[in-house]
């Protein structure tokens, strides 16, 4: 499985997919996108690129450590559900939102994006850990 | 260090007392489940602050004494971590205001408890005493927290208040007996009554710290707490004041009994321990102003000594190796402080004056005398359970400090400052407050209306001039001397009897009880749970369906379809041939990786069909997963045996019947829903609220993240362990495979 060409459009499609991934994540809350899929798409951008160098070689990227993202994004995603318990709402996952201003640029961030993040995480993070643990099986 | 925090919240607490009694100064309350009348809600009463006080008093002395005792274990931090966990747990159980928030407390304690006994979690012999004593509490908490709920039924609260100020709904409730006996289970579970109280000689094998404040002064007394605050309320019904007095007296006598013949030190204290809440259940059920005071001033007392006592029998085995009776002796030579410091707690054990303990026996048996019913033979069995303490403190003092044997691991010394300082406080204390009993009448006595209402406090005194009780007092001492004599008849006398009539082996009956258990769930397992993929599926399929076929009455169900196949546009017509061809394909697939492509196929077909009805989330997730199932499909193919056969006609025909019947209830289902119906769907209410209340336009996105975030948090778990399952057993099956 392992081509030249597979290789070259694995190594580029990766930052690509993660980009995208983020952009999905971000969009979600207001157009088609969110969490899940956003973590499917990263998850894939490191399995097409164990599928074109193999597992060992993808393992040693920077960003490849499943585990600890799965635990993050669930850290990630309680702790969004306990702000708005701190700033006294009744139950937790109360979202509470701000808007960034950078100049003519605004950035509107809420709890409920923090908790897609958790989920964003996670799921890569499981895609991650699982294909990789198969692939290492094939091996 | 650690010793600061509970030693400061003594002072806080201590400065308490002369403001407690007037209620409602000391009350937190913050809501919780307020649907269901539960409240987080601490409140800090007489009875409160008696054991408040215990619990950091005792706490912090045994801070101190654990901080050397704990340098040889590894893993101390650990250690530590559970110590003041508990801690924290026995003081929101003893100030809690609300039965849910003392029941949550109550678990907390038996967790810690099951940690601090298997903290030597190498030994099968401490993990079995941490299973036994978990499992005992915590069925006695389930027990507890049933009998909670019921009392509380008739009350629309789940506070205090309510039950203690008003009891004559419950009283007359159909679920007075039930819930009473259910919650005497929890509390005698809890302090080792019998015949529950076999998990505490067991819960030695904790280190001696753990003994000496959970297996003696603090945990083992929440029990006896819940009775005590219980009792204004149970106080005139026959029901608690008999099970109250019978399994007293019984617990006081076999705990007494037990104690004879152990030869371990610690064992010893254990069954003393159970003789001595069985003489406090005892006393609380006799419901007499004496003998309430007499549990209170017992409590102390017993606290006290208990406390040194598991201390001192802690130093000994650290500094011989041993703490075994037959090994020990003439230790007086080698530790005159420790011997001194022992021998006044083991006066304080079998009553001897100028010790508290005097005081606290006076008492018991002046409540005693005067309990209302049955009390010649009350009189009569705790006469003898005294005799006994006293014959087992002499036993204790002269086997280990004066007998002549010696098989010591170690070259004995005396025992550093800090190990003794938490022994000596306690012990002087006893010896002050013997000589001065009046002081803790300001503790005393809010503590006491808090369980007899109307009645005022006895007065104590260490010297009541003569009388019968002096004399019992001294009839008592003077049968324990002389059981001492004969000690070693005594001893081989009990051990036969124990051996031969007695052997009650409850450890063993429950172990074995809890082995048939396991069985029968294994033999159940292997029923439901019988491996083979298909028929789980096939399970799931039906059960599905005949739910769904259940519910469709309820739904105003219809058999009539107009179906119309005119107007539909060129992509769904391309999209149903698509899933049409590609099930078929599926079906008649010869080979495996054949098949899961015809069902990528179809997954793409469904695809399409999302994108045309604007369900774009849908589709994009869909494409994903159908992608991803068929490269990891493809990955399993790749190692399984080539296409055999192995399903018959037979097989096949019965799933395809189970396919069909699925496919045609979940199509009839689907037509239904697009009907206009007179149910109101929980969506309008979503699509109505979701940019308003959650600033989201992307409805599904809102739901998952927002409306139901919880749900969601829930469900990204359940992926990180079905990531961990997949990982372990995968790694799992690597290693087998390159062992073998």
């Amino acid at each position: 499985m392992k081509t030249e060409i597979l290789k070259i459009a694995a190594a580029h499609l990766k930052p690509f997919l993660l980009i995208l991934s983020l952009v999905v994540l971000y969009r979600g809350h207001n157009e088609p996108g969110g969490g899940f899929i956003a973590g499917l798409l990263a998850g894939m951008a490191y399995v097409i690129y164990a599928g074109a160098f193999g597992v060992g070689k993808a393992k040693q990227l920077r960003l490849a450590k499943p585990m600890f993202f799965m635990g993050l994004g669930i850290g990630i995603a309680l702790f969004s559900g306990m702000i708005g318990l701190m700033n006294g709402a009744e139950s937790i996952f109360t979202g509470v939102w701000t808007t960034l201003t950078f100049g003519t640029y605004s950035l509107k961030l809420g709890t409920p994006l923090l908790f897609d993040l958790g989920v964003y995480l996670t799921v890569a993070g499981m895609l991650v850990k699982i294909i990789f643990t198969v692939m290492e099986e094939d091996v | 260090m650690l010793g600061i925090v509970p030693a400061s919240l003594f002072f806080v607490f201590l400065s308490k007392i002369p403001a407690v009694g007037w209620a409602d100064d000391f009350k937190e309350v913050y809501p919780w489940i307020q649907d269901l009348g539960i409240g987080f809600s601490f409140n800090l009463d007489g009875l409160s602050l008696f054991f408040a006080l215990l619990v950091t008093g005792v706490g912090a002395l045994i801070m101190i004494y654990a901080g050397y005792y704990m340098r040889s274990y590894q893993k101390t931090n650990r250690f530590f971590g559970y110590l003041v966990f508990f801690m924290a747990a026995m003081l929101g159980l003893v100030t809690a205001s609300d039965w849910i928030t003392l029941f949550m407390f109550w678990e907390f304690t038996s967790i810690s408890s099951f940690m601090l006994i298997g903290f030597k979690h190498e030994k099968t012999a401490a993990r079995e005493a941490a299973l036994q004593a978990l499992l005992i509490t915590g069925v006695g908490g389930l027990a507890l927290l049933a009998g909670l709920i019921m009392m509380s039924l008739p009350y629309d609260t789940f506070s205090f208040e309510a039950v203690i100020n008003d009891p004559q709904p419950f009283l007359q409730s159909r679920l007075f007996v039930p819930a009473t006996l259910l919650i005497l289970t929890g509390a005698f579970t809890k302090s080792a009554i019998f015949p529950f109280h076999f998990w505490l000689p067991g819960a030695m094998q904790a280190p001696s710290p753990v003994s000496a404040f959970l297996h003696s002064a603090t945990m083992v007394k929440a029990g006896i707490y819940l009775m005590a605050r219980l009792h204004p309320v149970m106080e005139s019904q026959e029901l608690w004041i008999y099970t109250l007095s019978v399994f007293g007296v019984v617990t006081m006598f076999v705990g007494a009994w037990f104690a004879l013949a152990q030869q371990d030190l610690k064992k010893i204290l254990a069954y003393t321990t159970v003789s001595a809440l069985g003489t406090m259940v005892l006393l609380i059920g006799t419901s007499t102003a004496y003998s309430v005071t007499a549990a209170l001033v017992f409590l102390l007392v017993h606290a006290f000594y208990k406390a040194t006592l598991f201390m001192m029998a802690g130093n000994i085995e650290k500094i011989t190796g041993t703490r075994d009776m037959n090994q020990l002796g003439q230790l007086n030579r080698y530790m005159p402080v420790a011997t001194v410091i022992s021998l006044l707690a083991l006066l304080s054990m079998s009553g001897i004056p100028p010790m508290i303990g005097f005081i606290g026996k006076e008492l018991m048996y002046e409540a005693k005398l005067n309990a209302p019913a049955a009390g010649n033979f009350i009189l009569l069995t705790g006469f003898l359970a005294n005799a006994f303490t006293v014959f087992v403190s002499l036993r204790f003092a002269f086997g280990v400090f004066w007998n002549k044997k010696q098989d010591f691991k170690k070259q004995p010394h005396e025992p550093d400052l800090s190990l003794l300082a938490g022994p000596a406080v306690l012990v002087f204390i006893s010896l002050l407050l013997g000589i001065f009993p009046n002081q803790i009448a300001g503790l005393l006595g809010p503590a006491f209306q808090a369980i007899l209402p109307g009645e005022t406090l006895i007065k104590l005194k260490l010297w009541h001039g003569f009388n019968e009780i002096l004399l019992l007092s001294f009839l008592t001492v003077l049968l324990g001397i002389v059981m001492f004599v004969f000690r070693k008849a005594i001893i081989r006398i009990v051990s036969y009897l124990n051996s031969n009539y007695f052997n009650l082996k409850l450890s063993q009956r429950f172990f074995a009880g809890i082995d048939v258990f396991l069985n029968f769930t294994k033999k159940k397992t292997a029923v439901v749970q019988h491996g083979y993929h298909r028929f789980y599926l096939m399970t799931i399929f039906i059960a599905a369906a005949l739910l769904l076929i259940l519910t469709m009455p309820a739904i105003d169900f219809q058999f009539d379809f107009d179906l119309k196949f005119d107007g539909l546009s060129f992509f769904v017509m391309l999209a149903a041939i698509m899933i049409i061809a590609g099930s078929i394909a599926v079906v008649v697939a010869q080979s495996r990786l054949v098949a899961l492509i015809a069902a990528g196929f179809v997954g793409i077909g469904l695809t399409i069909v999302f994108i045309l009805y604007s369900g774009v989330d849908l589709a994009i997730t869909m494409v994903m997963v159908e992608t991803l199932t068929v490269v990891l499909g493809a990955m399993v193919v790749y190692h399984l045996p080539k296409y055999l056969n192995y399903s018959g006609v037979g097989s096949r025909i019965r799933d395809g019947i189970v396919a069909v019947f699925f496919g045609f209830v979940m199509g009839f289902l689907a037509l239904q829903t697009s009907k206009p119906t007179t149910i109101t769907k929980i969506s309008d209410y979503f699509v109505e609220n979701s940019y308003p209340k959650a600033f989201g336009e992307n409805i599904v996105n809102v739901i998952l993240v927002d409306f139901r975030a919880l749900d969601t948090l829930g469900e990204i778990v359940v992926l990180a362990l079905a990531a961990l399952g997949i990982v372990s057993l995968l790694k799992l099956n690597a290693r087998k495979k390159s062992s073998r």
